[in-house]
């Protein structure tokens, strides 16, 4: 056979094992197990449940796991950063882009040195138990504001330069002010990197365990992950991989929604900010 | 009026000599308050505490003391005894290095597979992706249940493998599943990258005959060289940072053979040792430093030799 043939028929059968062996088996074990009553589901494996039982499970996992409570942590949490970052992130990038001087840059370079800088947790501890933020949600909020707005005025900023001033010297002509400019003309224009860096940040700290640990620790702020994590560590002594698993499926579905949605936007928006 | 003002403004910006008054008016434009809010939360929340880290590991702060006082290198001295010094750095980087080397794998691979814009690839490009939108925490807990010794893994192979129970060989595993989560982000940029490549330029490598191997050696990898340079260096400082993975499949076991910065300042932090737990964060803090400069710095070179 002909190489170019077999590559052919060949390559949409390699994706397909390829897509059933890497994403299809890990999905699967999720779905069947999180269906599946406790006693079946102790030593996890891919066997359909006997008698399945996913409501319980789900309904398990809402009242054992705090769930809804765990959600709604989360989305104040999550949203009012997402929504920050965008906004502060704006402002500076526009700033950062059209203005040029020693200062700018070097402001620019501190602001964008988050992109590698690993964020200083430990001392953040600290820093939140002396302005009273510890274990607050406005605290929780100040920190990953902090972490992301790196990505989202590196962004921002490239995008910005390659908009025509043109534009902005029009509306200034008509008498606009800077900020009408910002809200009526850069705002608007930024869209597709909001988009991105939209659905970044909210994946970023939508997943986010490890600086929630430190900031608001577990109990009545507790998110989402956070409340996974105590669910899965009780797995040790209570083997409740059918909880757990439909925890994880419950979690995940909010973003799965927003990529879906957002899938095009997403998808240009991440190669176009990323290769320049 | 605006109209002479917004005259001499483009002349400034399209000419060279610059004039005493083009700084006023950039201040008019685009005044600083726009940024003020970004550079304060920034600041005070990122800056400040990655300041305040280069002091606190010098002191005593601990949920023993009431007060904290300056002991100078104490802590630097009982991390570096106890071996966790130099087991952490040397966990960390490897597993950066696996991990990165592995999520640039796939993705590179998948991008290669799903390069044509059909339907077919459109969709699995689509399923290729689902990890990275799967928390890391619930990714750990799956593969945890996957290759656990009673695991899904084990049953379907008819096996018993300890695959989270290797000194040697958990880390590879860890850093497996840490590429699988991300492979799709990769691919993403990958594909990006290859559909900057101009037409014409495949075209005329065909014409002198290059076959697909040659053609991808010779001018689809150098002009990946921008989405490398991103991929590469995303990929390794992130994963410099991990975590969430870690802590769900091994938890930095067994005998610490995964224990990675964090999840050693997670476990320090827990046990109330909190300048000994800063005094790791600036360890990592420096570790990386010393990694992203040259690394940034050298890839940006070689965009440009390529």
């Amino acid at each position: 056979m002909n190489p170019s043939v077999a590559w052919r028929f060949g390559r949409p059968a390699l994706v397909l094992l390829l897509a059933g062996l890497s994403v299809g088996v890990p999905l699967w074990l999720v779905a069947v197990t999180s269906a599946k009553p406790q006693a079946e589901a102790i030593k996890p494996n891919l066997a359909l449940p006997h008698s399945w039982q996913p409501g319980d499970n789900y309904a398990d996992a809402v009242s054992q796991g705090e769930m809804l409570r765990g959600f709604f942590n989360s989305l104040l949490v999550v949203l009012p950063s997402v929504v920050l970052v965008l906004l502060l992130g704006a402002g500076a990038a526009w700033v950062f882009a059209r203005r040029k001087s020693k200062l700018v840059s070097t402001a620019y370079a501190l602001c964008i040195s988050g992109l590698l800088l690993p964020p200083a947790v430990i001392t953040i501890v600290m820093e939140l138990r002396q302005l009273g933020l510890s274990n607050t949600r406005p605290g929780m909020i100040a920190v990953y504001t902090g972490m992301y707005l790196s990505t989202s005025i590196f962004f921002m900023t490239g995008f910005i330069r390659a908009i025509p001033l043109e534009l902005e010297e029009a509306a200034r002509m008509d008498g606009a002010t800077p900020s009408r400019i910002f809200w009526r003309i850069v705002l608007p224009l930024l869209r597709p990197v909001i988009a991105t860096a939209t659905i970044m940040v909210m994946l970023y700290a939508w997943s986010d365990v490890f600086y929630a640990f430190f900031v608001l620790g577990g109990g009545e702020r507790a998110t989402l992950p956070l409340n996974l994590y105590q669910v899965a560590s009780a797995q040790l002594y209570l083997n409740n991989w059918h909880l757990v698993f439909a925890y994880v499926v419950v979690m995940s579905l909010p973003m799965v929604a927003v990529f879906l949605v957002g899938q095009r936007k997403i998808v240009s928006g991440i190669t176009s900010g990323a290769v320049k | 009026m605006t109209h002479t003002v917004v005259r001499t403004e483009t002349a400034t910006v399209a000419g060279p000599p610059r004039k005493a008054g083009r700084l006023p008016r950039a201040a008019v434009h685009h005044p600083w308050w726009f940024a003020l809010p970004a550079i304060a939360v920034f600041a005070g929340f990122f800056l400040v505490p990655n300041l305040l880290n280069f002091y606190y590991p010098f002191t005593n702060w601990s949920s023993y003391h009431a007060d904290i006082a300056f002991t100078g290198l104490d802590n630097f001295r009982t991390i570096a005894d106890d071996g966790s010094l130099l087991r952490a750095i040397r966990t960390t980087l490897l597993y950066a290095l696996l991990a990165a080397l592995f999520q640039n794998g796939f993705g590179l691979g998948l991008a290669l597979l799903l390069e044509a814009d059909s339907r077919f690839n459109r969709f699995f490009r689509a399923v290729f992706f689902l990890p990275v939108l799967i928390s890391a925490l619930a990714t750990g807990y799956v593969f945890q249940a996957l290759l656990d010794q009673d695991g899904a893994v084990n049953s379907v192979l008819g096996t018993d493998i300890p695959w989270l129970g290797s000194t040697t060989w958990t880390l590879v595993v860890v850093t497996l599943i840490h590429g699988w989560k991300w492979m799709g982000l990769s691919m993403l940029i990958y594909l990006a990258g290859l559909k900057g490549i101009p037409g014409d330029m495949l075209e005329a490598a065909r014409m002198d005959g290059a076959g697909p191997w040659r053609t991808f050696w010779s001018v689809r990898w150098p002009m990946l060289a921008p989405a490398v340079t991103f991929n590469v260096t995303t990929a390794l400082i992130g994963s410099m940072n991990t975590f969430d993975i870690v802590q769900a499949t091994t938890g930095g076991g067994p005998a610490a053979s995964t224990e990675v910065f964090n999840i050693y300042m997670f476990r320090i932090f827990g046990q109330g040792l909190y300048a000994q737990a800063s005094a790791m964060s600036l360890v990592l803090f420096l570790v990386v430093v010393a990694v992203a400069i040259p690394l940034v710095v050298g890839l940006r070179r070689r965009e440009q030799l390529l």
